[in-house]
Order: structure tokens, then C-alpha cells, then sequence
């Protein structure tokens, strides 16, 4: 966590571009150290194989279509600084009234998780309640899931691919 | 980077590794951590590193894109296949219960074409993106 905090603060300072790619990838390991300490073991792996290696590997391709350092901004952003701010003193203020992490009695822990981690295995057959959750008893969402990333690869193909025809003949 | 040997031996001993620890993580995820999301992913990872090492043109030659492309739309279908299928097999969309005559065996069957469709999908798209953006910064090396 500590190390998370050092990682942002240098993000933040540093002006070259190339760095900063390198550190948001070691910000999602370190991300990704801290969901395994957690338990949530699918998604640390999601997070160290999309955030650390393959977005990586998109900012470096976008780094090479522009210059590698960032542009000093023209004005100094008090007004954006101020909103982002009050946002994230809203939000770490309505944190305050969440159950705590461990709390069985939370209400996200009495409505239907009961029932996933007591009768998932016998209901599915599947031993990881994640995955059983994720494809059986949550279909309709990784459904929409899918089609939403397909319907990103869309857009970008629909983006990029229409220049390249241009250029061609 | 294509004439480094040491970088294209690793590559080499490397990538087969990679892509079986991609069908172990699709394959294994209903006993272990991860499913199809991450399986396609690792996958597509297997594929940029290749790319990274040997260049964009031998890659079109081994993942060519028509197939990239396809595999986008595939793996939807195939999950929305998996929909239609227990439709016609008289119970709701994405009802697993009547794929087999046994209930649990039908959730398992579900489960594992619905990751299937995930992951084709995913490393699907995540090739093609990579494509997109790799090719327009050759072509703007070449101008």
C-alpha cells in the first residue's frame, strides 16, 4: 500500500510519458499484490495480465504515434483540482457509513451469497464459486459483458480501420 | 528487436508455455482461479509478445487477421449460442439445467461453452485492437 502511495505521487510528478506507462504497470502488480492478500485471487489475475501487460503494451503503441513528453498545460487547473477534491471527500466520507470488511452481518453477505456459497457447489457442479457465479447464476451480466467487449474491438475497428482505406489506393 | 538472439530463443521456449498456462487457466477455472476472461487474455499476450519479438508481418502470418477478426463475433455467438440452445431445449435463455439430461452435468456444460465464448472473444478483440494500433504506427513510419 505504502508503495502504491509512492508509485501515484511519482506518476503525478513525472513529465515523461514513457515513465509513466512503466509505472501504471507496476501500480497494477503492486494492485494486483494487494487483491491476492484479499483473496480475490480472479481478480488479481485479471488485473496483472490486463492492466500490467496488455494495457501496457497499448500505451507503449500509442506512445510511438506521439511525442513522449507531456506538454506543460497552459493555465494552472484550480477549478478541476477543487471538484475532484470535494468528489473524493464525498466519496471517502460515504465510505465511512460502509459495513466494515469482515462483517458477516453486512447486507450484501444475507441476501443471495448464502445460497451461491451453500448450494453452488451441489446446484452447478462447479467448485470455484466464482466461476459459478460469474457464468451460471450470473449469465445475463457476463452475456452483457461480452457483447460489450465486443462492441469495443467494433468501435475500434470501425475508428481506424476506415483511415487505412484511405490511404491505401 | 529481430535480430536479437537471445530475446527470439527466450520467445521461443517461452510462448508455448504461455499459451498452455492460458488453456490450463480456461480449462482449470472451474476448479481454480480463472475462466475465460483471463485465458483469453494470456492468450492474446502469448500473441503481442510474438509480436513484439518478431515483428507484425510474421504475426499476420501466424494469427492472421481475417481469423482475429472472426473470432471477435465467434465468441459472442457461441455464448449466445449456448442461450438459444437451452431455449430450444425448452427452458429459459442461458438455462443450463436442460443441456443434459442431468441438471449439475448441464451446468457444467453451460459453463464451460459460455467461458469458451469469453475467451475466444476476448483475445479476439484484444488482437485486434493491438493489430489496429501496431499497424498505424508502421504505416506512419513509412510516410
Amino acid at each position: 500500500m505504502v508503495l502504491m502511495a509512492v508509485v501515484v505521487l511519482a506518476l503525478v510528478r513525472s513529465r515523461n510519458l514513457f515513465g509513466v506507462v512503466l509505472l501504471s504497470g507496476a501500480y497494477s502488480f503492486l494492485m494486483a499484490t494487494v487483491l491476492v492478500a484479499m483473496d480475490a485471487v480472479d481478480v488479481a489475475m485479471t488485473e496483472a495480465s490486463v492492466g500490467a501487460g496488455i494495457s501496457t503494451v497499448l500505451l507503449l503503441g500509442a506512445l510511438h504515434l506521439c511525442r513522449s513528453d507531456e506538454a506543460k498545460p497552459a493555465y494552472r487547473p484550480w477549478g478541476p483540482l477543487v471538484v475532484s477534491v470535494a468528489v473524493g471527500a464525498a466519496l471517502v466520507y460515504g465510505s465511512m457509513a460502509l459495513p466494515e470488511f469482515d462483517d458477516v452481518t453486512a447486507p450484501i453477505h444475507r441476501h443471495v451469497v448464502p445460497r451461491y456459497l451453500n448450494d453452488g457447489l451441489a446446484e452447478t457442479g462447479v467448485p470455484n464459486i466464482v466461476t459459478a457465479v460469474l457464468a451460471s447464476y450470473r449469465g445475463y451480466d457476463t452475456f452483457g459483458e461480452t457483447t460489450v467487449v465486443f462492441t469495443a474491438g467494433a468501435g475500434v475497428v470501425a475508428l481506424l480501420r476506415r483511415r487505412r482505406k484511405d490511404r491505401k489506393p | 528487436m529481430r535480430h536479437d538472439l537471445i530475446l527470439r530463443v527466450v520467445a521461443k521456449v517461452l510462448i508455448p508455455f504461455i499459451l498452455l498456462f492460458a488453456l490450463y487457466v480456461q480449462f482449470h477455472g472451474d476448479f481454480g482461479p480463472g475462466g475465460g476472461f483471463q485465458a483469453g487474455v494470456i492468450t492474446a499476450a502469448a500473441v503481442i509478445f510474438y509480436a513484439l519479438i518478431f515483428g507484425l508481418a510474421d504475426t499476420r502470418k501466424v494469427v492472421p487477421e481475417p481469423i482475429v477478426e472472426s473470432m471477435m463475433a465467434i465468441g459472442v455467438l457461441i455464448y449466445g449460442g449456448v442461450g438459444v440452445a437451452g431455449l430450444l431445449l425448452g427452458g429459459h435463455f442461458l438455462d443450463y439445467f436442460v443441456l443434459d439430461h442431468d441438471a449439475v452435468h448441464g451446468q457444467h456444460r453451460g459453463i464451460f461453452w459460455v467461458e469458451v465464448g469469453v475467451a475466444v472473444t476476448v483475445s479476439g478483440v484484444m488482437l485486434k485492437i493491438f493489430y489496429m494500433f501496431a499497424d498505424r504506427g508502421r504505416m506512419d513510419d513509412e510516410r
